[in-house]
């Protein structure tokens, strides 16, 4: 019998079509938002409660080599968060970094069903997909480690334009992927060959390359939107966390032109400096960046928001993490991956009382504050480097309740508010429609799935119902239904059935000749045999495959306008 | 001879150690079922491939009695199910699809779930989780090391293409001369077959590893060391500050370290020793260290019950969520108090190499085994499997020691079922027998 359900009584968020707080039945038949069932189809009565579509993670680092060495390095933040296995659903630990089946069903508890992990190099694409497959409930996909590849490197300074677009294409093809990443370009070279260098200017010469960071992103925005990517290429800015450092980030949106392009993790490049002032603490420029992201359509970005407590820095930027360790980290990981990336792992904690922290924390608000389109500026907490997901409830506070949050600013360190620019955006509270947009329907665009962050009639029925609730942090921290695939599997807070979920990745097409470019240089300087580097589809296990569409240049419309 | 009676596959893995080499080109005689020629494989590998022809054996033994492997399956179901204080342990050459099968049993009835790497390794693993780890996959030592360090281990006769493939004569990106741009420096106790290979070879006094080492530390930070370092441990204070000199000067550094390091007085206190060490030199120049692992999936191992579990071996899963305990739960431990009351033993021997206490509790309580020949605790097993083996002619995925995956090209067809094929078995069978999985008595009540 097919699989059926009507949800009453509840108000409806949908953004994506224009649905706020609107009173109407949301009908599933077989996984799939329909315009109506038949009668006999069960009914959940979500009257009092609140109808969103299932959350969206656009950046998360939950799976993959550098996730499993973050986890192996933290037997005491599991300890004290264990997660206990029911009848049917598997045991696990939490923390920081939580053990894979805790990741899965943590995110469903709290509405999410779609997260993104945002680095994987792709000779580990097979360990992230075997441990995304050991992530239950949400859909999920991740992005490669392109901004340090030896290969295209020496593709890009021979000016060899077509193939670098084929590689990237195979490469995507080969690793089962959902996009491009940019870590820092160039960054992990002079890392790793440089003797722990690093790269500070776009225009710097990246080691024996003739190339700069400029060049290489210039070449992955156009190869990208060339390709017709359902998400634009993926860029961590050079500088990430560096006193200053906004101007890179400026410099870099400035290189898109009026083609897309994503800055992720924007709140930890948004970092002035004190004109004329001695020391190098950082003040916000929150207000420069946001002021280029909502004049240029063509951007969008995510936060990357700050919360204090425990977190764990995990990032291809070695020599970023290398640099966090003069900070209090107590262990410190580095992990090389060979012709593609760098790794760095911080166990780290966010202090209110520190000036630096406390004014990270202001920009990450300020930014979602400041923003004039909601749809390319969206949530994240670049899980669990500036929080972990677990934080996502009291952040949707942060943002809806300006008294709440004003009790929250007296406790930071106030110098650091002096030089943010967040008292003067204080009184603004988001709605429940703007955070429908920046945790479903704007992430769910902006990675063009067009099929999720909505309850349009064709959508995934994953769906999300949260009891109303004054207090913002409890309402979005346990969900009493989650809907995924059509299957309730929270019902009145409890799990009521396991679920697989299922892999996005993109298949852009190429020439197979590339080939005959990539085989040599493997034979020459790859330890895994060309052969056996492209992952087969038998990792996959449930998937979807996400369409192309070549697409010259291209901006983000704003829906619902 | 045709192609119905031999079949070359090419691009095929060696499992039999952690270097897990990808390039093989088998010729394999399928009439005879045998791997006649193995070319590009070391001498262990040559060995590793000839043995590993299907012998006639019963499916399954029972109570020493042949049966089927479905016999096997309910016989060893009930075993598990029935008993209160279960383990598992092996798992370091089976496939990562096998690992996360047996981890999801330990997981359904409340187990015991133990790796190898708790006799090998496991102090490394210990260490990491102390003082991190500068690391790399194999392919960055290949392109970029000008200074390779072995520590304990003799890889000339333990893990021979470590030095042809991947870390001294292999030709790279930044050192394409192989082994005329590279320094090789050897510690060991004794000479061994490696030695010849270094250009400079200190030898250790026997257990004084770590006196080495912190003195090395001493040493990068600009701190004095009494010349009396060499009456301790037999490497003269000259000696140690030439190779600091060299360590803080080498474009690219490795320290590559084995269970000489490991299973020796101070076990994690000298891999923390030596990972601090190759973190210090972060401060002058690259340099990276990594554990020479064993067992040909053990790095697999540590990785699947470690993002399972969040912990990666001697995990105990009885109060309904994983606990770590490294001496507690670690399998030499547990049997040497007498603590479990079953074993279900995967592609491992433990009644051949554990400390006596271990093995006579082991002979007390029902075992099952999975494994492609005949042990000795096989035969002390109550139910004990016979299964292909991973790489000749099972499909799956192992993990180089470098945490690289590498997807397995079986070369012929073996009559038994492989490690993941059985396991899924018994775990279908136990989710019948338990009606899902077991919760603790009081979960209320579960504490830290």
């Amino acid at each position: 019998m097919a699989k059926m359900l009507r949800i009453v009584n509840g108000r409806v968020y949908d953004p994506a079509n224009g649905l706020d707080g609107t009173v109407r039945d949301v009908c599933i038949l077989d996984g799939r938002i329909v315009a109506d069932v038949p009668r006999e189809a069960r009914t959940v009565d979500a009257r009092g409660m609140v109808v969103m579509p299932g959350g969206v993670d656009i950046h998360c680092h939950i799976a993959g080599s550098k996730v499993n060495l973050a986890r192996k390095l933290q037997p005491e933040d599991h300890r004290r968060d264990p997660h206990l296995r029911t009848r049917f659903t598997r045991s696990g630990t939490g923390g920081t970094v939580p053990s894979t089946f805790a990741t899965g069903y943590r995110y469903a508890a709290l509405g999410y069903t779609t997260a993104m992990e945002a680095a994987v190099s792709p000779l580990g694409a097979r360990h992230a997909l075997e441990e995304l497959h050991d992530t239950p409930v949400i859909d999920k996909g991740f992005f490669i480690l392109m901004g340090n590849n030896v290969l295209l490197f020496q593709l890009l300074q021979e000016g060899r334009h077509e193939e670098f677009r084929q590689a990237l294409a195979w490469w995507l093809n080969a690793a089962k992927a959902y996009a491009p990443k940019l870590v820092s370009p160039g960054a992990d070279e002079m890392w790793k060959g440089g003797r722990n260098a690093n790269i500070t200017r776009l225009d710097e010469k990246i080691g024996p390359f003739d190339l700069t960071p400029r060049k290489v992103i210039d070449a992955f925005i156009g190869s990208a939107n060339d390709l017709g990517l359902p998400h634009p290429v993926h860029i961590h800015c050079n500088n990430l966390g560096h006193t200053g450092n906004y101007e890179t980030t400026l410099e870099t949106m400035r290189i898109a032109g009026d083609r897309r392009a994503h800055i992720t993790h924007i709140q930890f490049h948004s970092y002035g400096a004190v004109a004329a002032k001695s020391g190098d603490n950082p003040t916000s420029r929150a207000t420069d960046i946001s002021e280029y992201i909502n004049t240029h359509p063509n951007i969008s970005a995510d936060v990357g928001a700050i919360m204090f407590g425990r977190s764990t820095s995990m990032t291809a930027d070695a020599p970023l993490a290398y640099m966090l360790r003069k900070f209090g980290g107590r262990k410190w990981v580095s992990a090389d991956t060979e012709l593609e990336s760098g790794c760095g792992i911080i166990p780290f904690t966010y202090q209110d009382r520190s000036y630096t922290n406390a004014l990270q924390w202001a920009i990450g608000l300020e930014l979602f504050l400041r923003s004039s389109d909601p749809w390319r500026m969206v949530f994240s907490t670049d899980h669990p480097n500036g929080g972990s997901f677990m934080s996502y409830p009291k952040l949707i506070r942060l943002l809806m309740d300006s008294e709440f949050r004003k009790q929250e600013m007296a406790k930071v360190n106030q110098a650091a508010l002096d030089n943010s620019g967040l008292r003067e955006c204080q009184d603004r509270e988001l709605s429940l429609y703007e955070i429908a947009i920046i945790t479903r329907a704007g992430p769910a665009r902006l990675l063009g799935l067009t099929a999720k962050g909505h309850l349009g009639v064709g959508a995934d029925a994953d769906v999300t119902i949260y009891e109303e609730n004054a207090d913002k942090e409890q309402m979005f921290a346990a969900p009493r239904y989650v809907i995924k695939d059509g299957e309730l599997i929270i019902e009145d807070l409890e799990f009521r059935t396991d679920h697989a979920g299922r892999v996005l990745h993109v298949a852009p097409e190429y020439d197979a000749g590339i080939e005959q470019t990539l085989r040599p240089f493997f034979e020459d300087y790859y330890t895994v045999q060309f052969n056996n580097y492209a992952v087969d589809p038998s990792y996959l296990h449930s998937h979807q495959v996400i369409p192309t569409a070549p697409q010259p240049t291209g901006t983000f419309s704003r829906a619902g306008a | 001879m045709s192609e119905d009676t031999v079949r070359v596959v090419s691009d095929a893995t060696c499992t039999f150690c952690g270097c897990v080499c990808d390039d093989m080109v088998l010729t394999v005689d399928l009439q005879q079922h045998k791997i006649t020629k193995s070319q590009n494989a070391c001498v262990l590998g040559k060995a590793w491939f000839k043995e590993h022809s299907i012998e006639e054996r019963p499916f399954a033994l029972i109570g020493g009695r042949e049966a089927s492997t479905e016999e096997g399956i309910e016989a060893a179901a009930q075993i598990l199910v029935n008993a209160r204080f279960p383990i598992i342990y092996g798992l370091s050459d089976t496939t990562c699809e096998a690992q996360r099968v047996a981890v999801a049993i330990a997981d359904m009835i409340g187990g015991n779930l133990d790796t190898t790497t708790s006799v090998c390794h496991g102090p490394s693993g210990i260490a990491f989780q102390g003082v991190g780890e500068s690391t790399a996959t194999l392919g960055e030592i290949k392109n970029r090391a000008d200074l390779v360090i072995f520590w304990g281990g003799n890889p000339a006769e333990a893990h021979p293409r470590l030095f042809t493939r991947y870390a001294v004569t292999a030709k790279g990106m930044h050192v394409p001369q192989g082994r005329k741009d590279r320094t090789v420096v050897l510690v060991d106790v004794r000479r061994t077959a490696s030695t010849p290979v270094a250009d400079i070879f200190l030898q250790v006094k026997p257990r004084s590893d770590f006196e080495v080492l912190w003195a090395l530390r001493a040493l990068v930070k600009g701190k004095r060391v009494d010349p009396s370092i060499e009456q301790r441990t037999g490497i003269s204070l000259a000696v140690l500050e030439d190779l600091v000199a060299r360590m803080k000067s080498c474009q690219f550094g490795a320290l590559l370290f084995g269970m000489g390091l490991t299973m020796n007085r101070g076990r994690h206190f000298n891999a923390g020793a030596l990972l601090a060490l190759a973190t210090d030199l972060n401060e002058f120049t690259h340099f990276v260290a990594a554990p020479v692992r064993g067992h040909g999936n053990v790095t697999g191992a540590d990785n699947v019950v470690s993002w399972q579990t969040g912990y990666p071996f001697g995990v105990n899963f009885s109060r309904g969520f994983p606990r770590f305990g490294p001496g507690e739960f670690t399998t030499v431990d547990v049997l040497s108090r007498g603590d479990a009351d079953a074993a279900m033993i995967i592609a491992s021997d433990p009644a051949s190499n554990f400390p006596q206490p271990a093995i006579e509790h082991l002979k007390r309580i029902p075992v099952i085994t999975l494994d492609p020949k005949t042990t000795i605790t096989s035969q002390l097993a109550q139910v004990a499997f016979t299964t292909s083996t991973y790489g000749i002619n099972t499909p799956g995925t192992v993990y180089r020691m470098d945490n690289v995956p590498i997807t397995l090209r079986p070369a012929f067809e073996s009559p038994y079922p492989g490690d993941e094929q059985i396991l899924t078995g018994i775990r279908t069978r136990v989710h019948e027998l338990l009606g899902g999985n077991r919760l603790p008595v009081d979960t209320s009540a579960a504490s830290l």
